[in-house]
């Protein structure tokens, strides 16, 4: 388990390097999208319309930010639990899309289509938002500006800290370090 | 009789808004503190320093702990020789939306379960009143998030099932939430009375400090060894593996029917906030 600078777009050999563990510094920019936007892209991709934006070699932040106070970038902003986007997930993995940063379990569903399309889950501290928040330097809202903290943001974010769950090829950390642990702390039953 | 103005309730359920979604609670502080000490990964370790310092850096910025700054549930102590001049209800759900405009908090609230159409205010917020004798107003707010709240289940066990059912039940919810509810978390359980009590008293649970035990004795006893039990299973900060998955269990119990046994289980992250104030 390494340290990686990693910066985007995030292209499938970025992605082949990355293993579940790795501690990740990601930089360039990325988007943001929660609930009510996925239901949104979802909706335009089966109504067979046109993508309002192009998920390829992208990554996608599962945040749903405080407002900023004036002369603010952002305010505190820290991830969502991922589970509630399993349902969206495989198809915008077949849009193209390669990194999801968040919190929490993805189903099966979701990590069969990360190996499938060579996609990597990431997780960052859940509740440490404010501290999140430092690594943002800029964001603008990129569209469903009526969908307020829901709306997708555009974020350029440096060393943005990040640790790989689910990599490429099925490592999960969530299942190993809780095995792990859960062995070392029942060792002596 | 004591007459209280609804603006003065409005203006103090505001700062209550604030300053719990900017201030983390001492008692969960020197919780993460000692419990850092105790974490032996060593990932976690870094995880549990992190959340100091980002608390840190809420207190000095005055800015949210954590970006879901929750939906607003009040309690309300209100003395029966106290008179409102005015809608009580009105006056706390006006605070919440003054202080989360005015706080820079999150508005998370939709006004339909299935329309979703966010309602702008974070109003309504959840609110609960009890009555007490005197003529003293006491406000709490415990901002709750979703993300926490979603991982928390109510069950009605049978008699027959006993402290051990009510035991597995407890260990089952915490080890399905997994790392979904930002571990370590703070657990709140209510056991007795009906269905609803159950989870009232669960989230009542919560706002009692960490490191204090029930007065009663079995109870107490159960605390600590539910504690015990949820911290090997390996868990950890943010469901990386440790041995911190929870800083404290409390549980309240209440007298129930004959036939019953309603357990409720209520999971908080660790920015489990609340903050009171009298008028």
């Amino acid at each position: 388990m390494g340290t990686i600078y990693l910066s985007t777009p995030l292209t499938t050999e970025k992605v082949e390097k990355l293993r579940a563990g790795d501690r990740v510094y990601i930089s360039g920019t990325i988007i943001t999208g929660r609930d009510a936007a996925h239901k949104r892209l979802i909706e335009t991709i089966q109504s067979g319309s046109e993508l309002p934006i192009n998920l390829a070699s992208q990554i996608i932040y599962y945040v749903g930010p405080t407002p900023a106070r004036p002369g603010e970038v952002i305010g505190s902003a820290g991830p969502t639990t991922s589970g509630r986007m399993d349902p969206y997930t495989p198809i915008l993995l077949e849009k193209g899309l390669k990194g999801m940063i968040g919190k929490g379990s993805r189903s099966k569903e979701v990590k069969d289509a990360i190996r499938k399309y060579k996609a990597v889950y990431f997780a960052s501290i859940g509740g440490a938002a404010a501290l999140a928040a430092q690594q943002i330097k800029n964001a603008r809202v990129l569209l469903y500006p009526e969908l307020g903290p829901e709306a997708i943001y555009e974020f350029e974010v440096e060393d943005f800290p990040v640790i790989v769950v689910n990599d490429c090829y099925g490592g999960d950390l969530y299942i190993d370090g809780i095995k792990k642990y859960h062995r070392i702390l029942n060792a002596d039953i | 009789m004591r007459y209280i103005e609804t603006d003065t309730i409005t203006n103090v359920v505001a700062k209550l808004c604030i300053e719990a979604n900017y201030y983390l609670p001492e008692d969960v502080l020197q919780a993460i503190q000692t419990f850092k000490e105790k974490e032996i990964s060593e990932i976690g370790r870094d995880i549990l320093a992190q959340l100091i310092q980002n608390q840190e850096i809420a207190r000095a910025q005055k800015v949210p702990i954590c970006q879901d700054t929750g939906m607003a549930v009040v309690f309300v102590e209100l003395g029966q020789d106290v008179h409102i001049n005015g809608d009580l209800y009105q006056a706390l759900n006006d605070g919440v939306a003054k202080g989360y405009k005015e706080g820079y908090l999150r508005k998370s609230i939709v006004a339909d379960p299935f329309l979703r159409a966010n309602t702008g205010s974070n109003t309504p917020a959840v609110i609960h009143i009890k009555l007490v004798p005197g003529d003293k107003l006491k406000i709490t707010v415990a901002p709750k998030g979703g993300g926490s709240e979603n991982m928390s289940a109510v069950k009605m066990l049978k008699p027959a099932d006993g402290m051990e059912g009510v035991e597995d039940f407890i260990l089952k919810t915490v080890e399905e939430a997994g790392p979904n509810p930002c571990p370590p978390i703070v657990i709140g359980v209510g056991i007795g009375g009906t269905m609803e009590k159950a989870a009232l008293l669960a989230k009542e649970a919560l706002l009692r400090p960490l490191g204090s035990r029930s007065p009663h004795q079995h109870i107490a006893a159960m605390e600590e060894r539910l504690l015990e039990k949820i911290n090997k299973l390996g868990i950890g900060p943010q469901g990386f593996g440790g041995s911190v998955t929870a800083l404290g269990v409390n549980i309240e119990v209440f007298p129930c029917h004959i036939a019953s046994l309603p357990v409720a289980v209520n999971i908080n992250c660790h920015v489990s906030r609340h903050m009171s104030a009298e008028i």
